[in-house]
């Protein structure tokens, strides 16, 4: 084994192959039966949501969204949503899963479950590795359309303490001061869908 | 360990150029990736200074970050320690100049990509992997490229046990490719959700485990025994670190999400085989501080050996944290929080930087054919590396216990925010002293590079390199 082709096949390949199968491929094993859902099965849960964007914002939404609130327009904006949050790398300080342990739940909500995750805004998934913000699956609905526009825009306009930057360049001014962009009603799209698949009595206010 | 070339060999055994080249890229990829961890960490404390500007936005400065201490700083790094180390040690040389020059461009292009890519908001959302898309099969061709350079060296070498650098690398090219390939194509195209997940993971801890580690404990197998020049401790010692590397560091991946939605024993395997990574790495650090036994007076009289001696110090404190930090029941409080912020940069700076930044620190006098332009800068560098780092661990891993027990007390989440910020400035503060020790040493390496002195082929000390 000391030899080239020894460590070229043990180390370099079987153990890699050993690896993947017992953590990778097994844990998949679980969910391939499991149907991916797309992004148009996910947006009836917060259609509502959307809908309401284009009340308050009616010129601003028209111009990004010709077509008015539908399931496809909303299952597009979920997608560009999603792109933002990983273009801006929020998924580096705000995280996607309720843990089991140090009362994750009872600051958030229902803990997190794998069935949640298994659809196409999860790939590649956003679980996350650090909170320097808090945890968003649960977020949909804890706060208001109006809220999440002001603290995209200026996050100490209304979080005085957050260090999480502005994002001016998801709004545009139409006259009427910053409205949001198609990326910004598309973002605020997906915020309000992180855990709108649960009942609204399991997403918890994380300041509770 | 030096072989004389084989009178077969008509062309250089080493090809100094690729070396220096690597050397010069990988310093430059360090300077913009401290430059830009420093600019991320003003967040922290409100004082960003390029807020609403898009390209600058904090969030893809923080990827530039990260991706440019791998890909840039370490990659570039260990591919000019293995130009000059791996045909020394098996006395054959790498396959083509001429497609080393390939390599190189081709991986500066992907840099640059990486840069701009990132900045204009194409990051791909695999942590570690954030290089997008577009630029993915580039990085996998030169990965591939790596094995066509570097294998025949070894595969030629026709001696009977090969030196365990020569194992490292072996597998340490497999492992690049395989690990960069399951880790930005499977959880991107084809594997969503928790299982995604499992994978991403994976990834995170194999870029780690499977190339920075295998290249960095090879290639220090290598530069001490010759800077000390005395054999290493024991051979059969890392015989055992490397089988225990290969085997258990690709199992590790999945204790980046403990008590996730990722099913349970994939946990529980993930958290065992760190635990025995730990031991493993044990074996390294024996087998280095036995090798330094008897040379102590090093630590003074050569500035190479004490960025490897400090940087094995920090090895041992990150590996026990390591080992502790990831059981179920620290996990509870540490995870999520600037513990592990703390624990990454101790193991990516503190560690496998300073190594790289000893050997580069020993061999570019020796490329550039000239002493240090001035050799106290370095050591400034190398005091305030040294001083930065262990303030910001030690800031940063306190900074992680207060946040992880005021969120276990469900105090508001604000609370956690505005109680981390002096910690978080003096992280700030502490990254200066890094900034400005590696800005030294970049413009010390430019200095000595291009200054007006004439070269001076016939020094003892180049001599000496070249036994």
């Amino acid at each position: 084994m000391e030899r080239f082709s020894g460590i070229f096949l043990v180390a370099g390949l079987a153990f890699f192959l050993f690896a993947f199968v017992a953590m990778g491929a097994i844990p998949y094993v679980h969910f391939v039966d499991l149907p991916i859902k797309t992004a148009e099965d996910l947006a009836p849960a917060v259609l509502e949501d959307f809908a309401d964007l284009e009340r308050r914002w009616p010129e601003a939404f028209a111009a990004a969204f010709p077509g008015g609130a539908t399931v496809q327009s909303c299952a597009a904006a979920l997608r560009e949503g999603r792109d933002v949050y990983i273009a801006e790398g929020c998924w580096h300080c705000h995280s996607q899963y309720v843990r089991p342990v140090s009362n994750e739940d009872a600051r958030w909500g229902r803990i997190s479950a794998p069935a949640e995750y298994h659809n196409e805004l999860q790939l590649p998934q956003l679980f996350g590795t650090r909170r320097v913000g808090p945890d968003l699956t649960r977020q949909a609905r804890v706060h208001s359309n109006d809220w999440h526009a002001a603290h995209f825009y200026n996050p100490r306009s209304v979080s005085p303490t957050s260090v999480m930057p502005p994002f001016p360049w998801l709004f545009e001014d139409r006259g009427k001061g910053p409205e949001p962009n198609r990326k910004g009603l598309s973002t605020i799209a997906y915020v309000q869908w992180l855990g709108s698949w649960i009942p609204l009595e399991e997403r918890n206010d994380f300041a509770r | 360990m030096s072989q004389d070339v084989p009178a077969a060999a008509a062309r250089p055994l080493v090809i100094r150029g690729l070396v220096a080249a690597h050397f010069a890229a990988a310093v430059a990829s360090l300077v913009v990736s401290v430059t830009g961890g420093f600019l991320f960490s003003l967040l922290f404390v409100q004082r960003y200074p390029f807020e609403g500007v898009e390209l600058l936005s904090p969030g893809r400065v923080r990827m530039v970050h990260t991706n440019l201490i791998a890909f840039g700083f370490l990659f570039n790094g260990f591919l000019g320690a293995l130009y000059w180390a791996l045909p020394r040690v098996t006395g054959r040389p790498v396959l083509d100049a001429r497609l080393g020059w390939l390599i190189f461009w081709v991986w500066q292009g992907v840099l640059l990509a990486v840069f701009l890519g990132i900045l204009a908001g194409h990051a791909q959302a695999v942590e570690w992997g954030e290089t997008p898309v577009w630029i993915d099969p580039a990085v996998v061709l030169g990965a591939v490229l790596l094995m066509v350079q570097f294998l025949p060296c070894v595969a030629r070498s026709g001696e009977k046990a090969l030196y365990v650098t020569a194992w490292y690398v072996t597998a340490g090219l497999i492992w690049t490719g395989l690990t960069y390939i399951m880790g930005n194509y499977l959880p991107q195209f084809f594997v969503p959700g928790a299982s995604g997940a499992a994978i991403t993971g994976l990834y995170i801890h194999d870029l780690v485990g499977l190339f920075v580690t295998p290249m960095g404990w090879g290639l220090m197998y290598y530069f001490v025994p010759t800077i000390l020049k005395k054999p290493v401790f024991s051979h059969g010692l890392s015989l055992i670190g490397f089988w225990g590397l290969a085997f258990f560091y690709p199992l590790n991946g999945v204790h980046h999400f403990l008590y996730s939605p990722i099913p349970m024993y994939a946990q529980y395997g993930a958290v065992v085989s760190t635990v025995a990574v730990e031991v493993v790495v044990t074996t390294v650090i024996v087998n280095f501080f036995m090798t330094l036994r008897g040379r102590g007076d090093m630590l003074r009289t050569s500035l190479p050996i004490r960025w490897f001696f400090t940087g094995m110090v920090f090895y041992f404190i990150t590996c026990l944290q390591c080992a502790y930090q990831v059981t179920l029941t620290a996990q509870k409080i540490v995870h999520f929080t600037d513990w592990v912020v703390g624990h990454s940069h101790l193991v990516m700076f503190g560690v496998f930087s300073f190594w790289v930044l000893g050997m580069i620190e020993h061999l570019w006098p020796r490329l550039a054919g000239r002493e240090w332009h001035a050799p106290a800068w370095n050591a400034w560098c190398y005091w305030l590396s040294t001083i930065g780092m262990s303030a910001m661990f030690v800031t940063l891993v306190a900074a992680g216990l207060l946040q992880g027990f005021l969120w276990k007390e469900l105090a508001p989440w604000e609370a956690s925010v505005v109680s981390s910020m002096p910690f978080w400035l003096a992280r700030t503060l502490s990254g200066v002293m890094i900034v400005l020790g590696i800005f030294l040493f970049g413009l010390n390496m430019l200095l000595t590079a291009f200054a007006p002195a004439p070269r001076t082929e016939a020094r003892p000390a180049l001599a000496a390199a070249r036994e």
